[in-house]
């Protein structure tokens, strides 16, 4: 069986690419993509830890954040569609009608 | 253990080297003529009407939107129907309550007008 | 299977079961003001189930949720606060030409979010109710569509928002990885036994820095509060009331009882990182507050720096003797900072105008602190409410902000973190510039200010004026209920 420590650096390594991408990136399509690039870093840890310990609390939390995230993704688009309609632009960059 | 994924590792390597090979002599030594015809997107024989990137409507954001997240919501029916009978009388009455809950927006969706396509 | 008490979360239920209704119902009433009500009523019922509640113990569902005299007394809080939001909202949705039924609806479902947060004894509803609270606030925060501030408000608290979530569910995965469990008392007993050293040991401790991080962007601590200015002033006046107090008091009921319950051996590392935060978000927030001229920013970094002083309670977490004082210390102080910026807010929104270009949002709105001049000789009382807000943001006597910045001082002192205080008194000095500003504004110069009079925006500003003082006179019987609302593990 592949060791545990392998999986956490995996899902280390996503959450840092995932994190960085919200940083870097400035299209909200792709900074939203990095997010659930690190929600799903954290599933896999959690996956992991649960078939190592043989437990099913950890399976379960993985359930609620998919759903979550779903309904995370829902609003988020609704917003981006709904900002694309009043500028024609979604790049971050242009949203500077409020400074800061 | 690593010796485990050696197999693995040689099909990775020899399917680099025999892809390598293939594409290196076609364009080593195929002929080229480049025309504004064979540049154009493949669409299976037929000639493409307007450009490849077209914009969809709105109206398939809402319905995908939709979609989702009563999809989504379906992975907590698995775990129920697993141990359905364990839980008896019960887990159905908690699963009543879950569809209720999600007939609540469904109810809300369709009233709103979510769901007409026009 | 152990038998279920509901009557452990029964306001929530309530609640919830209404928020349900209160969808369906909406879509066949044509007057969005009986929506305001039904949703107010709910709240209200809410409000008086928790209030008999006052007192009781108890755990339910696997130990994932319990309720204590903490949650009590924070979710009568947060049940008040839901009130003030809608009485705020009531009229200014109307004239804002935003009036739609899913406000209360989406208000309800936070209000919900942030209670189930303070009963949280397990971080899978820690993760729930900290989702369940923010997804309603991101849409309400873009809710004056097609608005192109209100949008961008939105967009940018949904986008940093998910991200803390981000933090906070990884966060949990490591906890869990560390731990074994996600019950806040499993946790407990795991890490005592975590002996130093150990890869478990580092796990917890990256686990419980990273729920920091997610729990300090939604709080606005320093340095998580970019996005706090923007959205405060982009989201509508009464969503923004709301998200200020709403969230704040959820954010700190979290963090207050996660750290408190389950991280208390990782406390030698994780109170000086909460001491340095608490210290720069009360620098930062005063600071840079001084320089704006529009008063909702204004007001968004004022609430910035009121997180620095609310943290300043939670920073001696893991000293046995302190903790209990100064979490009522923390309590104490979200109840004047809800009071007192509801009261503020309504000011804002009483002087706030329709007009100006609604695809820019650009245009005299009256929300330049110049456009206060003149108050004080046109409407002297709410000249006189707003001076006592401002005096009570500022902590000057006689108003609530004097005796909870007081009190959380004393509590600072008694944990030795002697520092802390001195910078606390040194940056409320320093605030005393930017908020007498605003008062100087509205007395001195001379203008002529046009002001909106609503029954409910009258009754909020007033009942919150009256209240800031008259509590800050007697506030014994409150700090006594807010030391009972000790938090209780089991």
């Amino acid at each position: 069986m592949i060791p545990i420590n392998y999986y956490i650096a995996l899902s280390a390594i996503l959450f840092t690419i995932g994190a960085l991408g919200v940083l870097v990136r400035r299209n909200p399509l792709i900074i939203f993509m990095s997010i659930e690039l690190m929600l799903n870093a954290a599933n896999l840890a959690i996956v992991a830890f649960t078939r190592v310990y043989q437990i099913l609390e950890g399976q379960i939390f993985v359930f609620f954040v998919m759903t979550v995230a779903a309904a995370e993704v829902a609003v988020g688009l609704a917003l981006i569609v709904a900002i694309f309609r009043t500028k024609h632009s979604i790049n971050i960059d242009e949203m500077n009608n409020l400074k800061g | 253990m690593l010796l485990e994924y050696i197999a693995i590792g040689v099909m990775i390597a020899l399917a680099t080297v025999i892809a390598v090979i293939a594409i290196g002599l076609g364009e080593l030594f195929g002929p080229k003529k480049r025309s504004s015809v064979k540049s154009e997107p493949y669409e299976s024989g037929i000639a493409p009407i307007g450009p490849g990137t077209r914009r969809m409507p709105v109206r398939f954001y809402l319905i995908a939107v939709l979609f989702i997240l009563f999809d989504i919501e379906v992975i907590f029916f698995l775990p129920w129907a697993v141990v359905f009978r364990q839980l008896g009388l019960f887990g159905l009455a908690e699963m009543a309550i879950f569809i209720v809950i999600l007939l609540i927006g469904y109810i809300y969706a369709w009233k709103k007008g979510a769901l007409e396509w026009e | 299977m152990p038998p279920l008490n509901f009557s452990i979360i029964l306001p929530l239920l309530v609640l919830t079961v209404w928020a349900c209704l209160l969808l369906l119902v909406d879509l066949f009433v044509k007057n969005k003001g009986i929506t305001a009500l039904l949703a107010a009523l709910g709240l209200a019922i809410s409000l008086g189930i928790t209030l008999s509640q006052v007192g009781a113990t108890g755990t339910s569902f696997n130990n994932m949720v319990v309720l204590d005299g903490f949650s009590t007394f924070v979710n009568a809080l947060l049940l008040v606060s839901g009130l003030f939001g809608i009485a705020l909202a009531y009229g200014y949705v109307k004239r804002m030409g935003i009036e739609r039924g899913e406000y209360y609806t989406l208000l309800l479902f936070s209000v919900v979010g942030m209670m189930l947060m303070a009963q949280a004894a397990d971080l899978i509803i820690v993760f729930l109710a900290l989702e369940m609270l923010s997804i309603p606030l991101y849409v309400l925060a873009a809710f004056a569509r097609p608005n192109v501030n209100s949008e961008e408000a939105g967009l940018k608290y949904f986008l940093l928002g998910a991200f803390s979530t981000g933090f906070v569910v990884y966060g949990i995965a490591l906890v869990f990885g560390a731990t074994r469990t996600t019950s806040l008392a499993g946790i407990v007993s795991a890490a005592n036994a975590a002996s130093s050293g150990t890869s478990s040991l580092l796990l917890l401790t990256i686990g419980s820095a990273l729920i920091l991080v997610g729990l300090g962007f939604k709080v606005a601590a320093v340095p998580f509060h970019m996005w706090t200015p923007d959205v405060y002033q982009g989201a509508p006046s009464a969503v923004t009331a709301f998200m200020a107090a709403g969230a704040k008091i959820a954010g700190f009921a979290a963090l207050l009882r996660v750290f408190s319950l389950a991280f208390p051996s990782l406390a030698s590392d994780i109170t000086p990182i909460i001491a340095v935060i608490s210290a720069l978000t009360m620098i930062v927030g005063n600071i840079i507050a001084i320089a704006q001229t529009n008063i909702k920013r204004l007001l968004a970094y004022s609430s910035i720096a009121h997180a620095g002083y609310i943290l300043m309670a939670f920073v001696p977490y893991g000293q046995k003797g302190v903790v209990a004082t100064s979490v009522a210390a923390g309590l104490f102080y979200l109840v004047s900072y809800a009071l007192t910026n509801f009261g503020a807010w309504a000011v804002v929104i009483a002087l706030e105008k329709a007009e100006g270009n609604p695809s820019t949002g650009s245009g005299q709105r009256g929300l330049e602190i110049a456009d206060y001049a003149g108050i004080g000789r046109k409407h002297p009382a709410l000249a006189a409410a707003m001076t006592v807000f401002m005096f009570s943001l500022t902590g000057i006597p006689p108003t609530l902000g004097f005796v909870g910045k007081f009190y959380l001082f004393r509590a600072a002192i008694a944990g030795q973190f002697y520092l802390l205080a001195v910078i606390g008194v040194l940056t409320s000095l320093i605030s005393a510039y930017y908020y007498l500003r605003v008062v100087v504004t509205m007395y001195m110069r001379e203008g002529e200010p046009e002001t909106t009079s609503e029954p409910w925006l009258n009754l909020t500003w007033g009942l919150a004026a009256v209240l800031t003082v008259i509590v800050s006179l007697v506030p014994a019987p409150l700090f006594d209920w807010a030391s009972q609302a000790v938090l209780k593990l089991f």
